[in-house]
């Protein structure tokens, strides 16, 4: 099954690393990784997606508790919570395409966000899901570059994550 | 306030810590460090010969003593080294703290002469790593290590010290901090009480029951309770290879030690029990066999201070996370509120069916029951162990290398005491005796400390004689040599149809005995079964050398019972060369 750890880590060197290094010496695999500052500057938000069965994902969280920068964590999965990736496309298109990938776009509530004599850069935000859809049905296009930020989550409700 | 510099703190941060041993080598990236030790000539510094050997030694004294051992390296190949050493400290979970010295900080980055990534090369096998970044930090920092590597689950901690930071005419503000905080490390303390309630339930409505008790009771301080507690429901006892010495030996209670190459009646025991306590231990392959066949009619109690040991491999029924010493006594108050005294506890456990039972599988193949070695015109390694075990009156220190010398010793030196026993049990470290032997030799210099070896492992680390001649460690060395890395040999016996590939010396050995006075030491080769016990005694008797016992044993006997695999269960055991359950 598809799981969303969400990690409060101590902002200091090494941290990151002991994360993703828990996750290769131990052999879960890590689908997407997103780590950003938080409005506390002393902690960073790691959020990453996993696979795994329920032993293997209580192992991960277990393991992810043990190390000493990590503060708390959550698994959002277990929960009603909010996901999103946020996913930039650089697509070649000629004239004739250009309606056809706006209309597009717009079915994707995306937005043109860089225009080029050949070159559009599209921004889409959504679930993993969607963004993967989104490269399915512009599979007409020469799509030449796809950047994505990994899934970035949060509890719905007043589940909060916090020191 | 008192206005330090950086290595001076360093120096001043472990006396104020309580360290009585620093094990350790020199090096560019430390001599600063070295230097005010020089100066303040507190805390004994021991020279080893190679720094496997400090960090080694520092855990043989953590092992001996529970106090957390120091160990003091320089940058680069000094860090390298020390790995092996901090790889079997972290999975034997013993507290230690290790200072590296570091390139300084403008150089790190840059591949600069000795610089290692220490941080990142040691990572996974730390508890947790400091790289110190001012060095007004020093202080925390390490009474942040210390927290650390001796509360919750015990492990290795590094700090990794920039040269720069240690600078002799820099001064700063000194104190140690009394106590220390870390928002993101709190260990469980209790146990959870409904848990506890049931599990006593449990245990006192078991028919079948056994103890599998490791090396977290050692750890946790709480063989008595644990000893306490057996007695008090009058369960069997089996010990890891790791928590030999929790449950004295010679209790009628205690079964020896389980798995691999556990007693038969421990691993008979195990597999047809109803419900298994398990207390400080991890379920770890080397006890377990194949895990989906492991006690198939057992309900497991799990008790252990690591969360993430908990169904880790086998799936717990009822798992209680904190301190093995207040779960035990918690359980204990718990059986005697139940029951108002113990006598009628045991009156209402009707154990006598299993204990019969259990009666009836020591008679049949028990170790301690009758001789199960074969006759053989060569001395045995069993009866080696047998006899250190009389000539020291089961009291010693032992420490063990890896390989069917370290099975015998467990299985033949039968420990009555905690923190006596001090072997590598996760890693299997080769190598690890002789200098595992030193820090216990320091830290009990008037006991008896022996090293049970090979004539493998021992030539591993044994550079380390050389230490032991200028500390005068009087430590025995009992070298079961049998020609071959044995327990390779035993494996190719078994499973290669005897194809001894490259697990012989083909004569190159040296003689044991001329290279040990070479280093001051003296030693005895044994071959004759008639001269053991009288050489062993003379030997034991040298209260103020190290001796060197060179036995040669059989070379083609192999350690048993041994787990048959793979796609065994506990109780499918090999239990001589040809029989088999
Ligand atoms: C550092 C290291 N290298 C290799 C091994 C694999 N190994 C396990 S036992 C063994 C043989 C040990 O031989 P010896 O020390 O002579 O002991 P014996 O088995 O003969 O008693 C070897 C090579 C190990 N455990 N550690």
């Amino acid at each position: 099954m598809r799981r969303i750890v969400s990690v409060l880590l101590e902002n200091e060197p090494g941290a990151l690393s002991r994360v993703v290094g828990l996750f290769s010496q131990r052999g879960y695999n890590i689908e997407t990784l997103n780590v950003a500052p938080t409005e506390d500057p002393t902690l960073s938000r790691l959020t990453l997606t996993t696979i795994g069965d329920d032993k293997t994902i209580e192992q991960i969280t277990k393991q992810l508790n043990k190390l000493v920068d990590v503060v708390k964590l959550v698994d959002l999965t277990e929960g009603s919570h909010l996901e999103r990736d946020l996913m930039l496309v650089k697509i070649r298109t000629g004239a004739e395409q250009r309606e056809e990938i706006k209309r597009t776009v717009d079915i994707f509530r995306g937005q043109i966000v860089d225009v080029g004599p050949e070159i559009y850069i599209v921004q889409i935000v959504g679930t993993g899901d969607k963004l993967d859809s989104f490269i399915s049905a512009i599979g007409y296009a020469e799509v030449l570059e796809v950047a994505r930020s990994g899934v970035a989550g949060i509890s719905r409700g007043d589940k909060i994550l916090s020191v | 306030m008192e206005k330090l510099s950086g290595s001076e703190m360093v120096v001043r941060s472990l006396e104020d810590e309580g360290v009585e041993f620093i094990f350790g080598y020199p090096g560019g990236a430390v001599l600063h460090i070295y230097d005010a030790l020089f100066k303040s000539k507190s805390i004994p510094h021991i020279l080893v010969r190679h720094e496997q050997a400090a960090t080694h030694a520092a855990d043989g004294y953590a092992r001996a003593t529970g106090k957390p051992g120091v160990v003091l390296v320089t940058s680069g190949p000094g860090a390298t080294n020390a790995i092996t050493g901090v790889a079997t400290a972290y999975m034997d979970s013993i507290p230690m703290v290790v200072l590296s010295g570091q390139v300084a900080t403008h150089l790190i980055g840059e591949d600069a002469f000795q610089e290692t990534d220490m941080i990142g090369v040691s990572r996974p096998i730390v508890k947790h790593s400091f790289q110190v970044r001012h060095a007004s930090d020093i202080p925390i920092t390490i009474k942040k290590a210390f927290h650390l590597a001796s509360t919750g689950r015990p492990g290795p901690v590094v700090i990794d010290i920039p040269k720069d930071l240690t600078k002799p005419d820099e001064l700063f503000e000194y104190s140690y901090p009394e106590t220390v905080k870390l928002r993101s490390y709190s260990p469980a303390r209790r146990g959870h009480m409904g848990q506890i309630k049931k599990a006593v339930r449990l245990l006192l409505g078991a028919r079948r029951p056994i103890i599998y008790a490791g090396g977290g009771v050692i750890l946790g301080g709480a063989s008595d309770l644990l000893r306490e507690l057996a007695e008090c429901v009058n369960f069997p006892v089996t010990n890891t290879l790791m928590g030999l010495g929790s449950f004295p030996a010679s209790s009628s209670q205690f079964l020896g030690m389980l798995g691999m190459h556990g007693f038969y009646e421990a691993n008979m025991a195990m597999h047809n029990s109803d419900v298994i306590l398990a207390v400080g231990v991890r379920f770890d392959d080397r006890v377990t066999n194949t895990v989906s066949k492991f006690c198939p009619g057992a309900q497991i109690i799990h008790i252990d201070i690591d969360p993430a040991s908990i169904s880790k491999t086998v799936p717990a029924d009822l798992p209680i996370v904190g301190e093995v010493s207040t779960i035990l006594t918690e359980m204990l108050k718990q059986l005697k509120e139940e029951n108002g005294n113990i006598n009628s506890i045991t009156e209402k456990n009707s154990l006598d069916d299993w204990w019969r039972q259990i009666q009836i599988w020591r008679k049949e193949n028990g170790l301690w029951s009758d001789r199960r070695y074969p006759e053989s015109d060569q001395i045995m390694p069993q009866q080696v162990i047998e006899c250190l075990y009389r000539v020291t009156d089961g009291d010693a220190f032992v420490t063990s290398d890896v390989g069917q010398h370290q099975m015998f010793a467990a299985q033949y030196y039968r420990f009555e005491k905690a923190n006596r026993w001090i072997n590598s049990g996760g890693l299997g470290t080769m190598g690890f005796g002789l200098p595992a032997a030193m820090g216990v030799q320091l830290a009990f210099p008037d006991q008896t400390v022996v090293c049970v070896t090979g004539e493998g492992s021992i030539q591993m680390n044994i550079q380390e004689l050389s230490t032991c001649t200028q500390y005068n460690l009087p430590l025995k060395v009992v070298n079961l040599r049998n020609n071959y890395l044995g327990m390779v040999r035993q494996w190719q016996d078994m499973q290669y149809e005897g194809r001894h590939a490259m697990s012989t010396y083909e004569d190159s050995l040296p003689d044991f005995t001329k290279l040990v006075s070479a280093y001051g030491h003296l030693g005895f080769e044994i071959k004759e079964l008639a001269d053991l016990e009288d050489i062993m005694k003379e030997a034991f008797s040298m209260k103020d050398k190290l001796v060197f016992l060179d036995i040669f044993v059989d070379p083609a006997e192999h350690v048993y019972p041994m787990h048959v695999a793979p796609n065994g269960a506990m109780n499918d055991m090999w239990l001589s060369k040809s029989k088999r359950t």
